[in-house]
């Protein structure tokens, strides 16, 4: 390298002044980071709600370590037989573990311990349910398809890690009703055949409950899980930002672009405020909306169990196939193979990796080998929405079976009638929802081409001279001789109504403020998005004020 | 390709070139355009929100987004004063400390959300419209960066050699196995022989039943009809390993109810009272749910229901195996004891279970 000054980079001049400017010029003189800072801040994010759900489970995962750090400061994952002697009077002189003991202790003896506790649980519920909602957005619209399944794969583990790690995490108290949903684990390792005993002695340590357990699953769920949860979020995170987001189709939206907002100015505050907005829903439910009041469950005690014990939500589904599946237990000469296996191990097992495979599957199946940074209508990809309407009303029968004792105890059902609904809910309905889904989505693919065709009704009825009463229809672009338009469907969402004609997607504002005055703000015809029918600016204009009478 | 002291600002990219000077005798907005184009992006669209300043409009707005703010700084405030003021600590003679939290939990949330919301608002109701286009380049890499790349390391394989040397790769793929077992085998820490206890149970002959309140069972104490859990009588207190699996259900039949015993149990019971393991033999839980008139016992957990009238034959639901029953009978004192342990495993199957 060269030694002489004359060929070194020259000094930049320093133009940056107040404090800003100067941290800045501090910074880059040392990291050079000038030109790394102007691409993160111009980053273009396409705007949608849908987008949304990735974000809360991404800030919901932030508000469990803040919680979470909170809680570990207090809480002792000891499973030795103390005496209570808290606050909480109605358990004073009982008998427990160390870890319900401290757990008690927060929700009593600490000073806003219990809302952080409440908070803590609200967001893991949060966490898994807008996990599932994001992957069911992705699925629905394509978004996992090439280059992008390594992507869903991450996605798909993280889902899963978030189970396990939820399920470690209600566990941690050791009450009546996490020791049993504990016990319960027990039983469905040693359900595993061959090595299913070994498998329970090598976590539990002894036989059940032995003192290991709750240490063991402390370590797991603030230190293992978290630690990949966050390892696989920042890859999960950073594989978006390296390929960018996608986009549905709409004017101006290609491939090989992204539209929306930069990072700075816009995007980012929406962003970050969305995050507050989040945490500020969870303070509301952890100190408003009880959840988990491990003092009315008292110690876990294996001869014990309340009525209606129900796991999180996010087990639920495992509960429901474990009380549908019949009592199938298998001999093989001196050998057993336990009836839970099946729902508990064998059934999960297929779920998450027939989901895991799906991208794979799809593009095997569909032989599509390209490049998609546009997303599908769901209704466009009727095959796909049937099968996802399919899994999802499988997972939901699911679901609502492992509930089924509230729900019959509720609406004074009988029991055994809502598990057989179950079991026959869970073979017949799946069909029947996809065959309804595919109907649903071939009806409004053509009802998509028939106003791209015939144009919006317009709700004017209008009588001919011959009598006839017809309505009107607001044609989408030109018109032929019959009034038809020639416009192709783009896989972009069509107007359907009048009012959403001028200002595609936007809803007209007057609920609690009046619609504002035009002369207080810039005349905003013009300067919309071109319909998404792609109009030129001025024959908008012309359609968007009142409907034209169709050529007849 | 930063070329600082150079012509243009940006070299390669399919914007047109402005060199630094010019470019610094633009407009902010225009130089925000132009710095914009170097990453690929467009500003298509920008419009201030309130050409005209000082609208009633934009002070309506300006005051919605304050009051936001506002909010979260009141928020936050009452959250600190409640926090140090409020009554907390439980009191079961009164109700006062129940506010604590609730009222903790509103004013976070009202300070969180309110600056969150004063964010967004800002966002959606000041700051200026704007509608940017990024490229986004082609799925692959330059074709020149895929070649020099794919000549760099074959290259470097070529130069460690190991395609001309099947000895080091036959060690090092052994070596590497190796090292993997290496990660995997100190689990075996982890690893218990099973020793049997899944077949015994804290039961012996002659062991009294106990209940939870360490008393001592006697024929008079349960009426027609009744229940009640009983353990192992011991000196000491119970381990929960003897709790979790030693656990029994004694049951006292009501007048004319008979229970059909399975073979070679037929002198389990003793007089109308019988003894069934409580633990379900699906997955564990205290089947617990006992409803006299018909003798049947449900485990709430999987609603497993069990008829006790048949020997606790599994009538409905998951599980598939009888409960197993304790043979019991009185002492010379008169208490009830065990005759023996279980003549098999209790609770929830597994693979060694015969």
């Amino acid at each position: 390298m060269s030694q002489t000054t004359s060929e070194r980079r020259p000094t930049p001049t320093r133009r940056n002044t107040g404090p800003v400017g100067k941290a800045a010029d501090w910074a880059d003189e040392r990291y050079t980071g000038s030109g790394l800072t102007r691409r993160a801040l111009n980053k273009v994010f396409p705007d949608n709600w849908s987008f949304m759900m990735g974000e809360i489970a991404l800030y919901s995962f932030v508000i469990l370590l803040l919680t979470g750090v909170y809680l570990s400061f207090f809480y002792d994952p000891s499973m030795t037989e103390v005496r209570y002697n808290g606050s909480y009077e109605l358990l004073r002189g009982v008998e427990m573990s160390r870890a319900y003991d401290s757990t008690l202790d927060i929700s009593f003896d600490v000073r806003g311990g219990l809302l952080m506790r409440q908070i803590h649980h609200w967001a893991a519920l949060l966490f898994v349910a807008a996990m599932t909602v994001h992957m069911l957005r992705v699925f629905f619209t394509g978004a996992f398809r090439k280059p992008r399944e390594l992507t869903w794969l991450l996605g798909v583990t993280l889902l899963t890690l978030g189970i396990v790690e939820g399920f470690a995490g209600y566990s941690l108290p050791d009450d009546l009703l996490s020791g049993t949903g504990l016990r319960i684990a027990h039983a469905i390792m040693l359900s595993i055949p061959v090595v299913g005993t070994w498998v329970a002695y090598a976590i539990f340590g002894a036989e059940f409950p032995g003192t290991d357990i709750i240490p063991r699953l402390y370590i797991a769920h603030v230190l293992l899980i978290p630690g990949l949860i966050l390892a696989i979020i920042t890859v999960h995170v950073g594989l978006v930002v390296k390929q960018k987001h996608t986009q549905f189709p709409g004017p101006g939206r290609q491939e090989n672009n992204v539209v929306g907002e930069r990072m700075y100015p816009s995007y980012g505050a929406k962003g970050g405020g969305f995050f507050f907005l989040v945490f500020g829903v969870m303070a509301a439910l952890g100190g408003l909306v009880q959840i988990n009041p491990i003092w009315l469950y008292g110690p876990y005690n294996p001869a014990h169990v309340s009525a209606g014990s129900q796991p999180d939500w996010y087990i639920g589904f495992l509960d429901g196939s474990t009380r549908l599946f019949p009592a199938w237990e298998i001999r093989l000469w001196d050998y057993t193979i336990s009836p839970l296996v099946w729902p508990c191990v064998v059934l999960p097992g297929i779920m998450f990796t027939l989901l895991a495979l799906y991208p794979f599957i799809e593009a095997r199946l569909t032989k599509d080998r390209a490049l998609h940074n546009l997303l599908q209508r769901p209704r466009d990809v009727p095959v796909r929405t049937s099968l996802g309407a399919m899994a999802l009303t499988f997972y939901t029968v699911l679901l609502i079976s492992g509930g089924n004792d509230i729900i019959a105890a509720k609406f004074d059902i009988s029991l055994n009638a809502m598990t057989w609904a179950g079991r026959i809910g869970l073979i017949a309905l799946p069909p029947i929802a996809y065959v309804l889904t595919y109907t649903i989505c071939l009806g409004l693919q053509r009802h998509d081409r028939q106003i791209l065709e015939h144009g919006v009704e317009t709700g004017i009825i209008k009588r001919l001279p011959s009598g006839e009463f017809i309505e009107v229809h607001q044609p989408l672009g030109p018109v032929d001789d019959h009034g038809h338009s020639a416009l192709e469907y783009a896989g972009a969402a069509v107007p359907k109504r009048m009012n959403r004609l001028t200002h595609p997607g936007r809803k007209a504002k007057g609920f609690l403020w009046k619609v504002q005055d035009p002369d207080e703000v810039q005349d905003r015809s013009g300067t919309e998005a071109a319909l998404e029918a792609g109009l030129e600016t001025n024959e908008r204009r012309e359609l968007a004020g009142r409907p034209k009478d169709p050529e007849l | 390709m930063s070329d600082v002291d150079g012509r243009h600002l940006h070299a390669g990219t399919p914007v047109p070139d402005v060199d630094l000077e010019t470019y610094r005798t633009l407009s902010l907005e225009d130089q925000a355009h132009e710095a914009s184009k170097i990453d690929g992006v467009t500003i298509t669209h920008r419009r201030d929100r309130f050409p005209v300043p000082g609208t009633k409009a934009e002070k309506r707005a300006e005051r919605v987004v304050a009051l936001c703010f506002v909010a979260a700084f009141v928020g936050a405030l009452a959250f600190t004063v409640c926090y140090v003021v409020l009554p907390w600590r439980y009191d079961i003679s009164s109700d006062s400390y129940a506010w604590f939290t609730p009222v903790l939990g509103l004013t976070m949330a009202i300070s969180l959300f309110g600056f969150g919301l004063g964010a967004i608002l800002w966002a959606k109701l000041l700051i200026t419209e704007e509608e940017s286009v990024q490229e986004r380049h082609g799925g692959y890499s330059e074709q020149e960066d895929r070649e020099t790349t794919a000549a760099i390391v074959s290259d470097g394989w070529d130069m460690t050699g190991i395609a001309r040397r099947p000895l080091l790769q036959r060690v090092l793929g052994l070596s590497v196995l190796a090292l993997g077992a290496l990660a995997i085998v100190p689990l075996g820490g982890l690893i218990k022989k099973p020793k049997g206890e899944l077949f015994r149970t804290g039961w012996a002959e002659g062991t009294r039943l106990m209940t939870g309140d360490r008393r001592l069972v006697r024929p008079g104490d349960i009426e027609a009809g009744g229940i009640e859990t009983v353990f192992p009588a011991t000196e000491e207190g119970l381990s929960m390993q003897v709790r979790a699996d030693s656990v029994v259900l004694l049951i006292r039949l009501r007048p004319g109810q008979t229970v059909t015993p399975r073979p070679d149990q037929e002198d389990y019971g003793w007089q109308d009272y019988v003894a069934f393991s409580k633990i379900c033999t699906h997955a564990g839980c205290p089947a617990s749910l006992y409803e006299q008139q018909t003798g049947r016992l449900l485990c709430p957990c999987h609603q497993s229901q069990f008829d006790l009238l048949q020997d606790a034959k599994p009538v409905f639901g998951p599980a598939a195996r009888p409960l197993p029953k304790l043979a019991i009978t009185v002492d010379d004192e008169g208490y009830f004891v065990a005759r023996r342990d279980f003549n098999e495993a209790i609770g929830p199957s597994f693979w060694e279970r015969p």
